[in-house]
């Protein structure tokens, strides 16, 4: 009913196994650095010819999707949609300190939502307790519909954890990296099939990293570790996809071919559900922004305007975030 | 060649004739059990390193001294006593460093010296128990390789090697971002603890050899030096592999010369190599500086494409 609206982007309904977005998002020409595509566009061909319906799909909207960033009126008709995560009245407490303080907050399908707020409002605990790393002392966490407690679909769900570093104690490559997002579909074995090193090759074409597959990720610098966890969790092919501070430390450039990433794959009918310090190049993209302070939602809603210095789209963003915030932090 | 035809008469004695390291009996089963050990050790040791908990080995090795002196004073067999109870100490060591707590080190630190001591005691009040005994479990000795060990080492090596080998990316993904894996539907805590037992048991399987003082520096020294050569984990697991048995192999042939203790020899072989690496890799490095150069050329060239 609502792929016949042509002001759409293309959307999957639950279940739907057969997956056109990442051939989508890499159509729209929103990669940032690119080397090779050539790879990507044969095992693209060889899916295509697997799943006519969809990717015929994706495509018909390439127009209307070539731009997602402008505001859609049409859009929030589609926000009746179903629920891809929600917390229903969750209080967390970390080290016996609240944490969230009896928050109700939810991400509909096809939104892309931000939450907002300062150093130690309790942001990234909100997007942590959704996904079940923190535990609820009370309320409820819902993904899909279902409570945490029964939640087994994780492969719809892709995360991208607050990282300053990809690397760990031994060196890995990009590719190992990337791979282990197909964990959800292999099993513990880990066995990789044709339609897994598929996926791989996209997730790492689509932020813009197929030359480098074989490179070490200590050898990169921070934008692209970020990136090489994004394409981790795109690599899940998820239809929920949680980034929790992905512009940290992370540079301008790098941070505009983020935006474009992500605008290409809410084009393509992902659901996204971010956590940011302030909205910076991701601006346009926003449908909503939830805002907390001290724990609690203080807004939820079309996302603030920037003001003084941080209005300025180009603005150099290289100073602390300690000054700026309130005393009541602390 | 000359390692592998040596190996071949090990199990051919009839054969060509061996090395004289190699003649003796307790010997071959002594190399034999250091080419299980070197597989091992650094199998468990690449998964200990990347969460960076490279001396958990060390702490197990503590506790298990108290599982070989049970099975001493018990008259049973301190191989599987000492499985036992280094592989309970693993699970309580898992569970302090799930929780973080604050406390957790102090928690460790009981544990281990505990542990040791506890050892070290029920040792002495054991039917066996003397200095000789006691420093032949702590640094490792040849001759403590029983026909009937070898057996139980072979088993255990290959199980150590099923989950290292077998289950290598669901472990390296827990390792690597425990977190990720957690979202990823794995069962983490499961793999962690598989991961702790295995390290357990390695610890029991190279303690004849390398000795339950120095058992972690064969499953983090290879792998230290293995991944300043590498740029993939899995690159690092199999060449840590080959450097273990290497070192195991020729530290065992030089302590038989040499009279030493196997595990120091092995340990003291394995950190040559590492510095040998080392400064290699530093010479080469040295003379590939304008590459590095265009490498950084090339990064710029991508935040500038990025940028359009």
């Amino acid at each position: 009913m609502n792929d016949s609206t042509p002001h759409q982007p293309p959307r999957r309904r639950p279940g739907d196994s057969d997956r056109g977005h990442l051939e989508a998002a890499a159509r729209t020409g929103a990669e940032p650095v690119d080397g090779s595509r050539r790879g990507a566009d044969k095992d693209r061909a060889d899916r295509a010819a697997d799943s006519p319906p969809d990717g015929a799909g994706s495509l018909a909207t390439l127009d209307e999707s070539a731009s997602p960033g402008l505001a859609d009126p049409l859009q929030s008709e589609h926000f009746a949609a179903a629920s891809v995560g929600e917390l229903d009245s969750a209080v967390v407490a970390l080290n016996g300190r609240l944490v969230l303080r009896r928050i109700s907050a939810e991400v509909k399908d096809g939104e892309v939502v931000a939450v907002l707020g300062a150093n130690g409002s309790g942001k990234s605990t909100l997007v942590r307790a959704l996904v079940g790393l923190v535990p609820l002392r009370e309320g409820e966490a819902r993904l899909f519909g279902r409570p945490l407690s029964r939640f087994r679909e994780w492969r719809r769900i892709g995360y991208v954890p607050q990282r300053t570093t990809a690397a760990a104690g031994v060196p890995a490559t990009v590719r190992e990296v990337i791979t282990s997002g197909r964990l959800a579909y292999t099993g513990v074995l880990g066995r990789l099939g044709k339609s897994d090193r598929i996926a791989i090759d996209d997730a790492l074409a689509t932020v813009g990293l197929a030359d480098r597959g074989r490179d070490s990720v200590a050898q990169l610098s921070g934008g692209q570790q970020q990136r090489v966890l994004i394409a981790r969790a795109l690599a899940t092919r998820p239809d929920l996809l949680i980034l929790d501070e992905p512009m940290a430390g992370v540079d301008l450039a790098n941070q505009r071919a983020l935006a474009d990433t992500l605008a290409a794959l809410h084009a393509s009918g992902t659901t996204i559900l971010l956590v940011l310090h302030e909205l910076g190049p991701l601006a346009p993209l926003i449908d909503r922004a939830i805002v907390l302070r001290d724990g609690r939602v203080v807004h939820d809603g079309a996302p603030p305007p920037a003001v003084g210095h941080h209005a300025d789209p180009d603005h150099d963003h290289l100073h602390p975030h300690a000054p700026e915030e309130p005393g009541w932090l602390r | 060649m000359a390692a592998l035809s040596n190996f071949a008469a090990t199990l051919h004695p009839a054969g060509i004739a061996l090395p004289e390291f190699l003649q003796p009996a307790f010997m071959q089963r002594a190399v034999v059990a250091a080419i299980l050990v070197g597989l091992a050790a650094p199998a468990i040791g690449t998964y200990l390193v990347q969460r960076r908990l490279a001396l958990m080995g060390d702490g197990i090795g503590h506790v298990a001294l108290l599982g070989v002196a049970l099975g001493l004073l018990l008259h049973a067999s301190p191989v599987w006593t000492a499985v036992v109870v280094a592989a309970l100490g693993a699970i309580a060591i898992e569970v302090v460093r799930e929780r973080g707590a604050a406390s957790g080190d102090v928690a460790l630190a009981l544990l281990f010296y505990g542990g040791i001591a506890g050892g070290v005691v029920l040792i002495g009040l054991s039917d066996s128990g003397s200095s000789a005994n006691l420093l032949s479990y702590l640094f490792g000795s040849l001759t403590t390789v029983a026909p009937g060990d070898l057996i139980t080492i072979a088993i255990l090596t290959l199980a150590v090697l099923a989950v290292t080998v077998g289950l290598s990316h669901a472990l390296f993904a827990v390792c690597q971002d425990e977190e990720y894996a957690k979202v990823a539907g794995l069962p983490v805590r499961a793999l962690n603890l598989l991961l702790a037992m295995s390290a357990a048991v390695t610890v029991t399987v190279a303690m004849r050899v390398v000795g339950v003082l120095l058992i972690s520096a064969l499953m983090v020294v290879p792998v230290a030096t293995a991944q300043q050569l590498t740029r993939g984990f899995r690159a690092t697991l199999w060449l840590s592999i080959l450097l273990g048995v290497a070192y195991a192999v020729s530290g065992v042939a030089f302590s038989y010369y040499a009279d030493t203790a196997s595990g120091a020899s092995i340990v003291l072989l394995a950190i040559a190599g590492f510095a040998l690496v080392s400064v290699l890799t530093a010479v080469v490095r040295r003379g590939r500086t304008p590459e590095t150069e265009i490498y950084e050329d090339e990064v710029a060239v991508g935040l500038a494409d990025g940028q359009a």
